[in-house]
């Protein structure tokens, strides 16, 4: 780390809040529908709009060249805190900021099951910003990466085709074909077989050397204890703990019983 | 980590964000530099419209045959129910009603398509916009240009119809090109109006069919505006004809129909075109761009 230390990410007292439509308890039916919409200037729980207030309040600044675990149970706001960073979730209140163009690593939502491997493959790039030439130099690499190629030539077959191990790794050759100032990683380390499970975990590291800074969210305590050096702990939308990795996981197990 | 002392002890956060030149994640570009990053993302606007295309018919066993099967099936039914039984082809012959029909269907289909495909480009993808940065206005213009290339493939259809009455290929068919763009123009507009809309009020998908046929019956798609109106005041027919669909279906006939001439068409029926095409584009784009940060809220 260098001597003074370079902010990447800077957030600032960030709200995220969803509102769902028609969630209200016991009252999907049309006469609900209707009234929702006669009441239109009323306040959102009138009108039968819940409010998940999914982040509260949360400020952190991550420095260059850290690689941050997030932990915490199911629903505590890790993977809406990721999005958040990146930008593609609007914040209710506070602010984020960053350096560059925080990236999150997954293409999932890009590609189509309809469509080859091949042709999955430059979508996916196009997606994530990569220019047709970066694909066309990279395309080889992304298919041996995946293996896809190592039984037949799957990539040339649409990718409801494949098994779910299948393209999952294809999913994850793709989205990490791509280097990243900010990079953020979400359970992507769980994909795949044993053999494919140990390669990607060497890209992630090469990604980590590239990158400015990484963020990892995930449940596997061994995953975070290997990569990083910061860990911040979210509960309930807030943050209840910031700090080195083996201080917050000591205290974590503790309060999960471990 | 956070309690080793550093110069930067004691500034807020904002102040931090400007001393590093850090930019608040998630807000939105100007005018300027949001159109350069679309420039950016033309291949991926390509792609993702070509991707869309051949997903639609991948699963079917015909294939790729049914982008033009589905058009000339279209047409067909039109021709059954209102050139055989309801003889709508008042004031004009077979050998034009039926081209007239056919290219009206296309066209106004072509509209309704992109509208329709609008309200669903952002509440529709909320996945990819919660998991990817790109300028959002990539999706609606996208699943435009899918419906442009939807109608190339109708338009061979198109070209077989008028020929095989007796409305050869001549240089007046050229027009037809001004005439697509303009119309793209017009249908990319109206889908970023759409899809905006749409973002906010998903419901918009189920009423927007109602007032897209609405908006067709009164456009004179199998029938002649002037005609079936002669009996009422002069006004509503000068209304309907100028209504943008109804200016580039006319504008489409004429190009390519060798009987429907010039006395069929308003006047400065070229200028209106136009005028229509770069009012709701650029409008439909600059109303789009004032919502870019908060699309991807659900």
């Amino acid at each position: 780390m260098a001597e003074t230390r370079i902010p990447t990410v800077i957030a600032d007292e960030l709200h995220i809040v969803y509102r769902v439509n028609g969630a209200k308890t016991g009252k999907g039916s049309a006469t609900a529908a209707l009234s929702r919409i006669l009441k239109r200037g009323s306040d959102d729980a009138a009108r039968g709009v819940r409010k998940v207030h999914a982040v509260k309040g949360v400020s952190f600044i991550a420095y260059r060249g850290e690689a941050i675990g997030l932990i915490g149970s199911n629903g505590s706001g890790k993977s809406t805190l990721l999005r958040a960073i990146a930008g593609l979730l609007p914040a209710e209140k506070g602010k984020v900021y960053t350096d560059g163009q925080p990236s999150l690593l997954g293409v999932n939502a890009a590609l189509m099951n309809d469509l080859t491997g091949e042709r999955n493959v430059i979508l996916g790039g196009l997606a994530m910003g990569m220019s047709r030439e970066q694909i066309k130099a990279r395309y080889q690499e992304i298919v041996d990466f995946s293996g896809i190629n190592e039984k037949g030539d799957f990539i040339t077959l649409p990718m409801r085709t494949y098994s779910s191990g299948m393209a999952a790794r294809l999913r994850f050759s793709i989205a990490a074909a791509k280097d990243h100032d900010v990079l953020m990683i979400d359970e992507a380390l769980a994909t795949g077989d044993r053999k494919f499970q140990k390669r990607s975990e060497a890209r992630i590291r090469e990604l980590r050397k590239e990158a400015g800074t990484v963020f990892l969210v995930s449940h596997n305590n061994k995953s975070i204890r290997d990569t990083c050096d910061r860990v911040l702990w979210l509960e309930r939308g807030e943050l209840r703990m910031d700090g080195p990795t083996e201080e917050v996981l000591k205290e974590y197990e503790k309060f999960t019983g471990k | 980590m956070s309690d080793r002392p550093s110069p930067d002890d004691g500034i807020s956060a904002a102040e931090l964000a400007a001393k590093y030149g850090l930019s608040v994640s998630g807000a939105r570009p100007g005018l300027a530099e949001y159109v350069r990053q679309m420039w950016g993302r033309r291949h991926f606007i390509l792609a993702f419209s070509q991707a869309k295309l051949t997903a639609q018919y991948s699963q079917a066993k015909l294939g790729q045959l049914w982008q033009v099967a589905t058009p000339l099936l279209n047409a067909l039914v039109y021709f059954l129910i209102f050139g055989l039984i309801l003889d709508a082809d008042r004031g004009m012959s077979r050998e034009v009603y039926i081209p007239f029909l056919v290219t009206g269907v296309f066209v106004f289909t072509f509209t309704q398509s992109s509208v329709m495909a609008g309200v669903r480009a952002i509440s529709g993808n909320l996945g990819l916009v919660r998991a990817l940065h790109f300028p959002r206005a990539s999706l609606p213009i996208s699943f435009a240009l899918q419906q442009l290339q939807q109608l190339l493939f109708s338009m061979i259809v198109m070209f077989a119809v008028a020929i095989g009455f007796g409305s050869y290929p001549s240089l007046s068919w050229l027009l037809i090109l001004p005439a697509l763009a303009l119309q793209f123009c017009f249908n990319t507009g109206l889908a970023l109006v759409f899809a905006r809309m749409g973002a906010k009020t998903p419901d918009l998908a189920q009423l927007m069919p109602f007032v897209m046929r609405t908006w067709m019956y009164a456009s004179g798609v199998m029938f002649s505006i002037p005609v079936m109106l002669a009996d009422h005041p002069k006004w509503i027919s000068d209304v309907l004809q100028w209504n943008p669909a109804a200016i580039y279906m006319d504008l489409m006939r004429f190009a390519l129909i060798d009987g429907y001439g010039r006395e069929n068409l308003p006047p400065h029926v070229w200028a209106v075109a136009g005028g229509w095409a770069v009012l709701v584009a650029l409008g439909g784009f600059v109303y789009f761009w004032k919502a870019e940060e908060r699309y991807g809220r659900g």
